[in-house]
Parts: structure tokens; sequence; C-alpha cells
């Protein structure tokens, strides 16, 4: 470049050839240190803390794997694990059932998709905060739906679920898949119209009926949007704190606790800090087994492919 | 039925009758707890414990959202949300833009200044996008008192432009990527320098991608809950947080009008961005879930 500038006449640019060399890295540097230090440097702290023995504040004397063993033994824990499994499994599994009804449904040429697509949506622009505060009401058998329901004539009808160690996780589950299934709807549409009519058409001429047409054709094409369904809903699951907390709080008692709750709830109101950290390293962990795989191969496909 | 049918299913009356009760009925479900809120914020509080959450109501009333703005007790203040509201806006502003202009000069040069590694650093700052963050609760909360800055609405605007670069870095890499090359090869020639490329060349047609980044930021940093819970003292702690300190509080008789009003105030915001903006909003989902 420097050679370029000279033959314009412009005086020799040779520092500034170097910084146009340098300007770009330097620019990148803030970001890049950034993520550096406070992602992965605090991963590594986390870390570190998880194998101390740390309650209110940091201490930094290691004992080895003690929380881990503190942690595997506690009931606590193994609540929000099988909450995690339960609310994670139902969440992916109805989000991705009801997303891709909707979005077959909504590909048949409808009248009035332009007005039910946003409808499908909106929730996702809301807070989950906002969400737990609606359902939270809206479940609650004082007032909510058992007091409507018995009000139309039925007086024996219950529905008292979010009161229920049993059953309140699966309110849980009903309010945040009213929330993300519009967003799965929408990848899956995007995956359908995404797809060759051609093949198609020709499939039809040949005499396969629609439910054979999308089992054997339609369906298969759609497996990258299947995989991110997956990877965003998965990652969504093990993070979930903020509705919990609007919803149930964790509650009745601890039913609805998750790995999330559990790791804020030891760290900063039980002063257990080390066994605070070694869950939230347990959920690093999980959602790593998540998201690596997918980022690598699409990062290798990206510099591959261009 | 339409002369070209594409992809949709050659059916009779019936089947496509039972076709849209299905998407009504899930229309339905999806408006309902909209539909209550808005409903119940403007009724009187015992109109809600004696009657019908679903019922319109018979005495209408906008107190509740008067309460909710100007003079609910939020913690041990009877200040209404209305200061967490400006909270949050505070921190928002700061945060969107500061993120958003750094997203686009890191996508500027992962796509037009490319090096050696670059995309191992990408991918660096891409899972920094998913990591839980219960895993940097405790050493941000340290650094934020090093800094001076806990529980201030600064610190606020630093977490989430932290934990924002990976995703407006995302956006912009992915949208620049399909910007061609030529173009800036030609300039370099010409000798427009790193910035005056960037400005005159990349930024006048990044229209629609500033939009879906702005709007992606902003969704995400206004909805937050658990840093503004982590690190904000009473001076700062935003909307969401007030939101749930309303609701959740046990003194007293639940003002549950006011609290619907409070939720509706939190959902506003992003709420109207989605509906000017849909389109944006949808596609800036898709870009952070999907690779471009």
């Amino acid at each position: 470049m420097a050679a370029s500038s000279a033959r314009n006449g412009s005086p020799p640019w040779g520092g500034r050839a170097w910084a146009q060399e340098v300007l770009p890295k330097l620019v990148l540097a803030p970001s890049l240190a950034a993520t550096l230090v406070f992602v992965y440097g605090f991963i590594v702290f986390t870390g570190y803390l998880s194998f101390t023995n740390s309650k209110i504040l940091p201490n930094f004397d290691l004992i080895g794997l003690v929380n881990y063993t503190k942690l595997f033994g506690l009931r606590h824990w193994s609540t929000a694990l099988t909450n995690l499994a339960i609310f994670g499994g139902l969440y992916i599994v109805i989000c991705t059932v009801f997303g891709l009804l909707l979005a077959i449904f909504l590909d048949q040429k409808i009248r009035g998709e332009g007005v039910l697509r946003p409808i499908y949506l909106y929730p996702m622009a809301l807070s989950f905060i906002v969400t737990g505060t609606a359902w939270k009401w809206f479940l609650d058998p004082g007032i909510g739906i058992e007091q409507v329901v018995r009000s139309a004539g039925f007086e024996s009808f219950s529905f008292n679920w979010i009161k229920d160690s049993e059953m309140a996780i699966y309110c849980v589950v009903i309010a945040a898949v009213w929330q993300s299934t519009g967003f799965v709807m929408a990848m899956f549409l995007a995956g359908l119209r995404g797809i060759d009519n051609e093949i198609l058409k020709a499939a039809q001429i040949d005499g396969a009926s629609a439910p054979k047409l999308y089992r054997r054709i339609v369906i298969p094409q759609l497996r990258p949007a299947f995989l991110s369904a997956f990877v965003v809903l998965a990652h969504m699951a093990i993070k979930s704190y903020d509705l919990v907390i609007a919803l149930t709080n964790g509650g009745p008692g601890r039913a609805t606790e998750l790995p999330a709750t559990f790791m804020y709830s030891y760290t900063f109101t039980r002063n257990q800090m080390g066994v605070g950290a070694a869950s939230a390293v347990i959920m690093l962990m999980m959602i790593a087994a998540v998201i690596v795989p997918y980022l690598y191969a699409e990062i290798r496909e990206d510099s591959r492919g261009g | 039925m339409a002369a070209d049918p594409g992809l949709a299913i050659q059916s009779n009356r019936l089947a496509r009758a039972l076709l849209y009760a299905a998407l009504i009925l899930f229309a339905v479900y999806f408006l309902l707890p909209l539909f209550v809120m808005l409903v119940n914020s403007v009724k009187p509080l015992e109109e809600i414990r004696g009657g019908n959450m679903l019922a319109l109501p018979l005495a209408f009333t906008t107190a509740p959202w008067a309460s909710a703005w100007n003079s609910a007790q939020i913690g041990v203040e009877p200040t209404g949300l209305s200061p967490y509201f400006w909270n949050s806006i505070k921190m928002v502003v700061p945060a969107v833009l500061i993120s958003t202009l750094m997203g686009a000069l890191n996508g500027y040069v992962l796509t037009k200044w490319r090096f050696k590694g670059d995309n191992l650093l990408f991918g660096l700052m891409l899972f920094a996008c998913f990591i839980p963050f219960q895993i940097v609760l405790i050493p941000m909360a340290r650094i934020l008192g090093l800094l001076g800055l806990a529980g201030t609405t600064a610190g606020l605007v630093m977490v989430h432009v932290v934990y924002g670069l990976g995703f407006t870095t995302l956006f912009f890499r992915n949208y620049y990527a399909a910007f061609p090359d030529e173009l800036i090869k030609a300039a370099k020639i010409d000798g427009a320098g790193f910035f005056r490329i960037f400005q005159r060349i990349l930024i006048p047609s990044s229209g629609p991608i500033i939009v879906v980044t702005v709007i992606w930021q902003f969704t995400n940093v206004w909805n937050d809950f658990l840093f503004g819970a982590s690190f904000a003292d009473f001076d700062s702690m935003p909307m969401t947080v007030a939101l749930n300190n309303l609701v959740s509080s046990s003194t007293g008789v639940k003002e549950y009008n006011v609290h619907f009003a409070g939720a509706l105030l939190a959902a506003l915001p992003t709420l109207i961005v989605y509906i000017v903006s849909g389109r944006y909003f949808v596609r800036g989902l898709m870009a952070g879930a999907v690779k471009g």
C-alpha cells in the first residue's frame, strides 16, 4: 500500500501503512480483552473458587473436591437437577412440536397469516418477569383460571398446580412454552420457505399424500432448523432463572428450584460461595456440552465454505 | 383454492376449517395473558377478587395505572415504578449504543481486515454469548466493587456492553461477510484508510443490520433481570427488578390490578418496538440463533 500511495504522488506513507496493519487489531483489542477477562478470566476465577473454602467472601485456600461432593449430596441440588430434566425436556419437546405444527399450518396459504404470525411471536419481546407476573395470577387458584371456570358453573373444578409442590414445575413449563413457541415457529417457517418447491410439486404429481410428503421430504429438509431450535431451547432451559423467580420464586417450598436459582441462593443468601461456584461450573459444563460442538461445526463450515 | 397451491396441501373444506380452528385456538392461547393483564389493570380490586378474570371491567378505572406509575410501594418507598423506568432508560441507551458501535467495528475487522487466527477469536467471543451468567456473578460483583461501580448505572452499562458484544459482533460479522470485498480493495488502493472505509462505505449500507442489532440489544438489556438483581442498588434498580419487588412483596393487600398495570408498563417499551418493527425483531432472533 505504501507503494500505491507513493504512486499517487502523496508523501511516502510508511507510517501509515504500518498503522493500517495495526489499526484493525487495535480496534478489536478492547472487545477481545473484555472477553478474555470478563468471560474466560471470570470462568477461571469461579472455577478456582469452586475448589476453595469460600463462604461469604472469596477465600483462596484450596480444599479439593469437597464442594462438589457436598453439592451432589444436597437434596436441593438433586431437586434442581430433576426439575431441570423435567422442565428442560418438556420445554424443548413441546416448543418444537407446537412450533413445527404452527409453521406447517401457517405455510398452507393461510389467509390472515400476517395477523397470526405476530400474535404467536410477541411473547418473545416480553421480559420473563412480565410473563411470570401474568401467569402467576392467571394460574392462581384464588383469582385465576380455577375461579373463572367455577364462576361459569363448574363449582367443583380445581386447578391449583401452582400451589402443589408436585405439579408446580409444570406451571413453569406452561409459561415458558407460551414465551418461546412463536420463536421456534419462526425458525421452522423460515426453513419451510427455503425448501425448493419443484421437488414438492414433482412428488405431488407422483401422487404422494400430504402427510407422506411432509414426513418423507419436508421434515428431513428441516434438519438445520431442528438443530438450531434444540440448541437455543436447551441453552435457555439451563439458564432459566427470571421466570421461576417471578412465577413461583422456587416454591412452593423448594419445589421449582432450578440450578440457576440454586446457585444464586447458595452464593448470595446462604453464604456458601464455594458450593455456589461449584454449581455454576456444572451449569457451564452442561451448556458447553450443547454449544461447543454446534459452534465448532458452524465456524468450521463457515471458513471452509466461505 | 388458489390457482397455484405451491406447498399447500390440496384438501377439502373440512380439513381447511379444522386448520383455521387450530390456528385460532393457538392465537387465543398466546393472547390470553395479554388480555388478562389489560382487562384486569383497569378494574377495581374488588372486581378481580370476587369476579371473573376474563370478564370485561364493569367499573372502568385508570387508578391502578396511576398507582403503578407513581405511588405503589416498591421495597420501602411508595414511589411507583416511574423512577425505575427512568433507571432502565439510563441504562439501556448507552449500553445499546456502545455495544452496537463496538459490534460494528468488530464485524468490520473480522471480515474486511482478516488476519491469522481471527476465526478462533471470533469463536471465543461467540461462545461468550451462551455462557450461563451464574459463572461470572461472583467475580463481577468484586470487580465492580474494585472499580467503584458497584450499585451504579454505569456498572450495569459496562456489564451489558461486555456480555452483549458477542451477539453484536456476530450480527455485523455475518452482514459484512456478504459485502463485496472488491469495493473495499478499490478504496484501499485509492488510499482510503481503515476508518474512512468504515465510515464512507460500510456504515451507509448498514441500515438494516443496525436496526436489527439495536432492537436485539434493546430488548435484551431492557428485559434483563439477573444482572439488575445482582448488581443494582436502589438508585440504579431497573424496571424488571422493581416490578418483581412490587409483585412479590408480601406485605399488605395484593393489588392484582396494580401488578398487571406495572407488568404492562414494564412490557410497553419492548412491545412497542416489536409492533413498530416486528420484521427486524424476527430477523434479529433468527440471526442470533442461526448463523447468517
